[in-house]
């Protein structure tokens, strides 16, 4: 499903002393099979943005359009629309409630695919502990609270991609892991992105994350898209993102200094490819390993 | 003088003392260090900063700060008074809903004068930066700041040790810089012994020592240049190397002569000068 | 500088009301309420009008914004008084005005009607003008000081005001958790909008455990952040914030003492408030 939003504008608590405009016409589209980035600050408006493309918040101003749906149209079959529209919280462990992580996970199925049997139902969970990394036999009776952190978000994420949704939205999703819990939380969306999940977006603070692991990027600031484009092309403009107070990956900092001595290293950023050109280019002056 | 001492201290949340989450660990952190502990979840790094405070008591083993074992009941206020610990989570460290009643929180409890408390709110709220949100709401504070309040709570007390149990890892990068701004200086400029923990190697550099811990041992314990220079042993306790460090390997493993770096500038003087040699 | 503190219905601005002691506020308040029901006239009662007059002057709050506050309970006010217009009985077969079976309409009634309602309105004013000028926060400190003297028979003034004083403060917090949670249900299909107060009940579950879980979690935090400062019940413990009772405070109850007496002064010269209806019936 493509996702293109135009003009889209959007304001808390309109008319009164704590208005807060938080979207200021945001024009963007995401293709199909993207595996898409968000960079702001927080209040940047990218999690208001990612909330309208599910209708948690609904179209105030401008357009949007996700896949078929057109969101502004009131007769809008939203549920169907979130049903193709995963959405991850950040600290998504926190929205678990049921007795078992069987119940747990199985919920969005109940709501979503009405009708569906027990055994299909238990099939689709099974599926989903099993792809987020989960042993369905042992984990299914136990209650989602005397998990581990951990295997917590992996059961909360289980409980979201159980409807395999087109598109998958997640906000901050590798906050407080540790680093290991990150790689895997990452080799995980990898693992599914491409196949029924056909889009994935993550909103992340971490600039190393986004050009590691995206393919398309877009840096929100004061309700604007200001910058969009492969990770590239965005870490490239590093002064700019330094000018927004936005970090800039540890590839693009070492990049920016070699340039100003007169090294231009072409790369994507990602820490391999950095590291491969830094050698080509140190070939090309003369240097060898003999 | 030795600030914090762990002798041989075992520790479980459970009742029979089974799963420790500590398993004999023996330590020692002199006063003005900075120390990075450093580990990964359920390794045993918060039941560390708990048992400093006597939040927590050791099962076996014992823990002395500045000399006071913290099993002993009497010492528990004096030993707290000592080692101010600030959590992870900013919205559930603040009692009152405006600032200054906060960090006059701490002072109140230790039965400070009035006037006393006065100035010890101007100092911890200039230390960390915040004097001009004295007056503010908690509520409407960015992350970085709450954390801060959440500092300037701990450093009204006055403690000689500030334990930081993964305060950043809520934070997005601006609060992360603040936060760690802040702590480097109480450090630098006010000699405060600083144990931080967390999960971000990147902070671990500005340490003076780094503790790696793994299922409840102290596994690893030097400069943080020298733990980072031990990568394979690194990734067996699943710690990933910062990123400039990971470039730098990727470099010297084929060959190019760069020298050790960790940061982005090292890394990039490192390669400049190996350039220009080539 | 302006305390931003704009939780609940407190209205900012720099006013004689705003700075004054919470206690004496509060102490007014109840005095107010006090003058109100002593008032056996709608003389006693227009004194009373324009004293609030005057003090929303003072707190520098605009008369629509106080009205608003009110016109929630007004509904609340309108059908106490009608239950009154249909049960009051005179004693006078002159004073009826309609009758029905056994519901009459007297100009009793329709007085006494009258009274209710404007008393019960005052009231709603005198408090929201509390609420308006003055901070929760302060209104705590205010609580906690003026119960101070309770602390003798052993009644937990210091923790009840904590108690108070953190309640207020994670308000917002379970408010911003709550509409999370709910954002992240509805994101798994959940449906809070439609069906029967049963199935709206329940459906509701999935949001009220994580959020009491939560409430539990950070609680166990807090309690682990107030022991590591040094936390240990009201013994030993000072306090930082002072309340200062000033010329401001003195000023306003001696006009409301004078609002009292003038009350007291005019049950006593102008009778009850049945006499209007001379006005009208012989």
């Amino acid at each position: 499903m493509r996702i293109v939003a135009e003009g889209l504008t959007y304001t808390y608590n309109p008319k009164s002393p704590f208005a807060s405009k938080a979207l200021d016409g945001v024009d963007l589209t995401i293709e199909e099979g993207e595996f898409f980035g968000i960079i702001g600050h927080t209040g940047s408006g990218k999690s208001t943005f990612v909330q309208h493309l599910n209708a948690l918040i609904r179209l105030t101003g401008g357009s949007l359009h996700v896949g078929e749906y057109d969101l502004a149209d009131k007769k809008c079959k939203f549920l169907e629309l979130r049903s193709k529209v995963g959405m991850v919280f950040q600290y998504p462990e926190y929205q678990l409630f049921a007795e078992t992580v069987e119940k747990d996970v199985a919920f969005g199925l109940k709501n979503f695919r009405k009708g569906m049997s027990e055994e299909e139902t238990a099939a689709a969970v099974k599926e989903a502990l099993e792809t987020v990394g989960l042993d369905y036999a042992k984990v299914r009776n136990k209650s989602p609270f005397e998990l581990s952190g951990g295997q917590k978000r992996r059961v909360a994420i289980a409980g979201v991609i159980v409807t395999k949704p087109e598109v998958l939205i997640l906000d901050e999703p590798a906050a407080g892991l540790d680093p290991l819990g990150k790689r895997e939380l990452m080799e995980l969306l990898h693992s599914i992105h491409g196949g029924w999940c056909k889009t994935v977006v993550i909103v992340s603070h971490d600039m190393d994350e986004i050009a590691e692991n995206c393919t398309h990027a877009a840096v929100f600031s004061d309700g604007k898209v200001v910058m969009c484009g492969k990770p590239s092309e965005i870490f490239a403009r590093a002064d700019e993102l330094l000018a927004l107070g936005l970090d800039i990956p540890v590839t693009a900092k070492c990049a920016q200094v070699l340039k100003a001595r007169g090294y231009a290293v072409d790369t994507d950023f990602t820490c391999d490819d950095f590291a491969q050109k830094v050698l080509a280019l140190w070939e090309k002056e003369g240097g060898s390993n003999a | 003088m030795e600030a914090v001492k762990f002798e041989n201290v075992k520790f479980s949340y459970r009742e029979d003392g089974k799963d420790p989450a500590l398993n004999g660990v023996t330590l020692c952190i002199e006063e003005g260090q900075f120390v990075a502990v450093l580990g990964m979840n359920g390794s045993g790094k918060s039941t560390l900063a708990k048992l400093i405070n006597a939040l927590l008591i050791p099962f076996s083993g014992k823990v002395e700060v500045f000399g006071m074992d913290t099993s002993d009941e009497k010492k528990t206020f004096e030993i707290r008074k000592n080692a101010g610990m600030v959590f992870q989570n900013p919205d559930n460290q603040t009692v009152a809903s405006i600032v200054e009643d906060d960090v006059a929180f701490g002072p109140e409890n230790i039965g400070v004068p009035r006037e006393e408390i006065g100035k010890r709110i101007d100092f911890a709220l200039d230390a960390v930066g915040m004097q001009e949100f004295r007056k503010s709401t908690p509520a409407r504070l960015s992350g970085g700041q709450k954390q801060r309040i959440a500092i300037a709570g701990v450093l009204a007390i006055l403690p000689k040790i500030m334990i930081l149990d993964e305060s950043t890892a809520m934070l997005d990068p601006r609060g992360r810089r603040e936060v760690m701004d802040v702590v480097r200086r109480l450090n630098r400029e006010k000699g405060m012994t600083v144990i931080l923990i967390t999960h971000f190697m990147d902070e671990a550099l500005q340490a003076d020592r780094a503790i790696v811990m793994h299922r409840g041992e102290v596994v690893m314990d030097g400069a943080p240049e020298e733990i980072f220079a031990r990568s394979d042993e690194l990734e067996t306790y699943n710690l990933t190397l910062p990123r400039a460090a990971y470039v730098c390997k990727k470099l010297q493993e084929a060959g190019m002569p760069v020298r050790n770096a960790f940061t982005a500038e090292e890394l990039a003087e490192g390669i400049c000068e190996s350039l220009r040699k080539a | 500088m302006l305390n931003d503190v704009a939780f609940g219905q407190y209205y900012p601005a720099k006013s004689f009301v705003h700075n004054m002691d919470p206690r004496a506020k509060i102490v007014l308040v109840i005095a107010f309420i006090v003058a109100i029901f002593l008032a056996k006239n709608f003389l006693g009662l227009a004194a009373v009008i324009l004293f609030l007059i005057l003090v929303v002057i003072l707190a520098r709050v605009p008369f629509g914004r106080v009205l608003r506050s009110v016109k929630m309970v007004l509904f609340l006010i309108i059908f106490t008084a009608i239950l009154n217009l249909f049960f009051y009985s005179s004693n006078s077969e002159l004073h009826i005005l309609w009758q029905w079976k056994f519901i009459t309409i007297s100009w009793e009634a329709i007085i006494n009607m009258l009274f209710l309602a404007l008393r019960l309105f005052l009231l709603v004013m005198g408090t929201t003008i509390l609420t308006l000028t003055t901070t929760p926060v302060s209104l705590t400190d205010g609580i906690e000081s003026l119960l101070t003297p309770l602390k003798w028979i052993r009644f937990p003034v210091h923790e009840l005001a904590l108690i108070m004083s953190i309640a207020l403060r994670f308000i917002p917090i379970l408010t911003d958790e709550t509409n999370r949670i709910i954002a992240a249900q509805k994101a798994r299909g959940a449906d809070f909008e439609t069906g029967g107060l049963i199935k709206r009940a329940k459906a509701m579950i999935p949001v009220l455990v994580p959020l009491l879980v939560s409430a539990f979690r950070r609680a166990e935090d807090l309690g682990d952040a107030m022991d590591a400062r040094c936390y240990s019940g009201a013994k030993g413990r000072t306090k930082y914030k002072k309340l200062t009772f000033t010329w401001r405070d003195l000023l306003g109850l001696l006009l409301l003492a004078g609002l009292i007496t003038g009350v007291v002064f005019l049950n006593i010269y102008f009778g009850g408030k049945f006499d209007v209806i001379g006005w009208f019936v012989a």
